[in-house]
């Protein structure tokens, strides 16, 4: 079953086309990777698909519904969960209280003007069992701010995790950790696919390659192809496209 | 396990569970109930006077504190709501409209309305954008007094004071001070419950991360608007305790100095500290007063003695009494 399509997008910024007539699809259940050189629009089509940004040309249909003109927290709302590039928390705020927000965006009912949080146990204890399921129980009473960048990461993958979302959009998840820390995130990566489809940027093709069920290359804001590990390993184009004449992957 | 020191953190319930606080509560609770009567035996009721005046800029000040701190919506024209309030109190006493019980909720739902208009305009900005055009519609309604003949125009117009239940009158300063002094309580139960509450907390959210909060699945602009109004409510109440204090409204009840004054209060007491606008409210209004005993050029002191508050004490002067409140 298609959980997120994606038909013939295009967004400019100005006169740069960033991207340009894509189409992709994701099923549920997969975890997709979309890889490219830098510049090819990757992290545009993701907030595109996240509602950050509003596509020119296209559409996004997600359940087989279109969500093309909706705003970035109904889609969160729907089910599309997304982490950012550059780490992107609340960052005064302790790892529990990250997590009591987004489990409380969740529930939907934020209107409530009286009762206390810290009374409404139940949001500490979801958000507690969300921690150890990635390994955070250590720090919860840390503010994200102090925390080393890996552990930034996987709260960050905590918090789209929180709004439980059907799926999930992680932005170069492994972006400027260490060998350790990467293979900590993969981990985590690894178990939350168990559960929720992911659609993946990374750079990390070690990574991917062991992640993916299906990958989809990006280059110049167009899709080059989709296809299975190997066979997107063994495409002359990609190999062009990453070592040729063009701009070397980094 | 939770540690008491946070760096933002939250006003946590709890913390009024410990003594210390319970017994500074009392003790102020207690003077601040028995003031008037030992006043009133010296004869020096200008002190009940000026202690209402406290108090109502300090609801005023709490009312900003709402939007400006717990929100991180810098507005620069919450004289807007007090003068709203004030005026249309004035107004609806003049067309016979004396008792609490009509004329407070139709000035309140004057105010709420102003405050979803004002809100609804002015959220789609942010940053210095936001501040300008709060400033911009405070002004507006400021030349609107000004230009209003009927309401006296630039001279303002007298205000005739709002019955109370019970045969209580808002001239009589003592009922005016218990007035104020309830409203006040009222306004910080709320304000903390609020702040701590759901609602509080995807306030705040929305002021350090809207772009996560957004991707959170929750709506930043419909939290904000709430609070706006909230807060321009609770402004305009203020308005309609100072129309009853003065006895007269006028223009420069809307102007963006009374805007700044109260800013002033929120910074010097405390950004998002749930005392952090009657203390600033207390400071300024004391400091104006001393002041102004000894030179023409309070002001000048004034901005000074502000400047060294802000520097000096980062949290303001909440930040003063021992650890952090929560």
């Amino acid at each position: 079953m298609r959980l997120l399509e994606v038909v013939g997008v295009s967004k400019w910024f100005g006169g740069l086309s960033a991207v340009n007539n894509c189409s992709l699809s994701v099923e549920k259940g997969e975890v997709h990777a979309l890889i490219g050189p830098n510049g090819a629009g990757k992290t545009t089509l993701i907030s595109l698909i996240s509602g950050l940004l509003f596509p020119e040309k296209g559409k996004i249909l997600f359940q087989g519904r279109d969500v093309t003109h909706l705003p970035d927290w109904r889609r969160a709302s729907l089910g599309i969960g997304r982490t950012f590039q550059i780490v992107n928390l609340f960052p005064s705020w302790t790892i529990l209280e990250n997590l009591v927000l987004a489990i409380m965006a969740r529930d939907g009912h934020g209107f409530r003007f009286w009762k206390p949080v810290v009374s409404e146990r139940h949001l500490f204890q979801r958000a507690e069992a969300l921690a150890s399921f990635l390994g955070l129980e250590e720090r919860l009473e840390v503010p994200v701010a102090t925390l080393p960048h890996g552990e930034r990461r996987t709260v960050e993958i905590a918090m789209a995790l929180a709004i439980s979302p059907r799926l999930l959009l992680l932005d170069e998840p492994l972006a400027g950790l260490s060998p350790q820390e990467s293979v900590r995130v993969v981990q985590a990566i690894r178990k939350v696919a168990k559960e929720t489809t992911v659609l993946l940027v990374e750079h990390d093709m070690e990574a991917v390659f062991q992640l993916a069920h299906r990958v989809t290359v990006m280059a110049y804001g167009t899709i080059l192809l989709t296809g299975s590990p190997p066979e997107v390993q063994a495409s002359k184009e990609v190999q062009q496209v990453y070592l040729g004449e063009h701009e070397p992957f980094a | 396990m939770r540690p008491t020191n946070k760096p933002h953190g939250f006003d946590q319930p709890r913390s009024l569970g410990e003594p210390r606080a319970w017994v500074l509560g009392l003790f102020l609770g207690v003077l601040a109930l028995a003031y008037p009567l030992v006043m009133g035996a010296v004869d020096q009721p200008y002190f009940i006077t000026f202690a209402s005046r406290v108090f109502v800029f300090a609801l005023a000040a709490t009312s900003l504190n709402l939007i400006l701190g717990y929100g991180g919506m810098v507005s620069f024209g919450h004289a807007a709501f007090v003068g709203t309030g004030a005026y249309a109190t004035a107004i609806l006493a003049q067309a016979g409209w004396v008792s609490a019980w009509a004329n407070w909720p139709l000035a309140l739902g004057v105010c709420a309305l102003l405050a979803s208009v004002i809100g609804v305009l002015s959220l789609r900005t942010r940053g210095l954008y936001f501040i300008m055009i709060t400033l911009a519609f405070a002004q507006m309604l400021y030349y609107l007094a000004v230009s209003l003949r009927v309401y006296g125009g630039e001279d303002g117009m007298p205000v005739r004071r709002t019955l109370l239940p019970f045969g209580l009158e808002l001239r009589d300063e003592i009922v005016l001070y218990y007035t104020s002094l309830l409203v006040l309580a009222l306004a910080l139960l709320l304000t903390w419950r609020l702040v701590n509450a759901r609602f509080g907390w995807i306030l705040r959210a929305s002021s350090e991360n809207p772009t996560r909060a957004a991707s959170l699945g929750l709506p930043v602009f419909y939290y904000q608007l709430v609070a706006f109004v909230l807060a321009g409510t609770m402004g305009g109440m203020a308005g309609i305790l100072l129309a009853n204090l003065n006895g007269w409204v006028s223009p420069s009840f809307l102007s963006w100095h009374l805007s700044g004054q109260l800013m002033m209060m929120v910074i010097l007491g405390g950004v998002a500290r749930l005392w952090g606008g009657v203390l600033g409210a207390v400071a300024y209004l004391f400091l104006e007063t001393l002041l102004s005993e000894f030179t023409i050029h309070w002001q000048l002191f004034l901005g000074g003695l502000l400047l060294l508050a802000v520097l000096a004490v980062k949290k303001g002067l909440t930040g003063l009494w021992g650890k952090e409140r929560g």
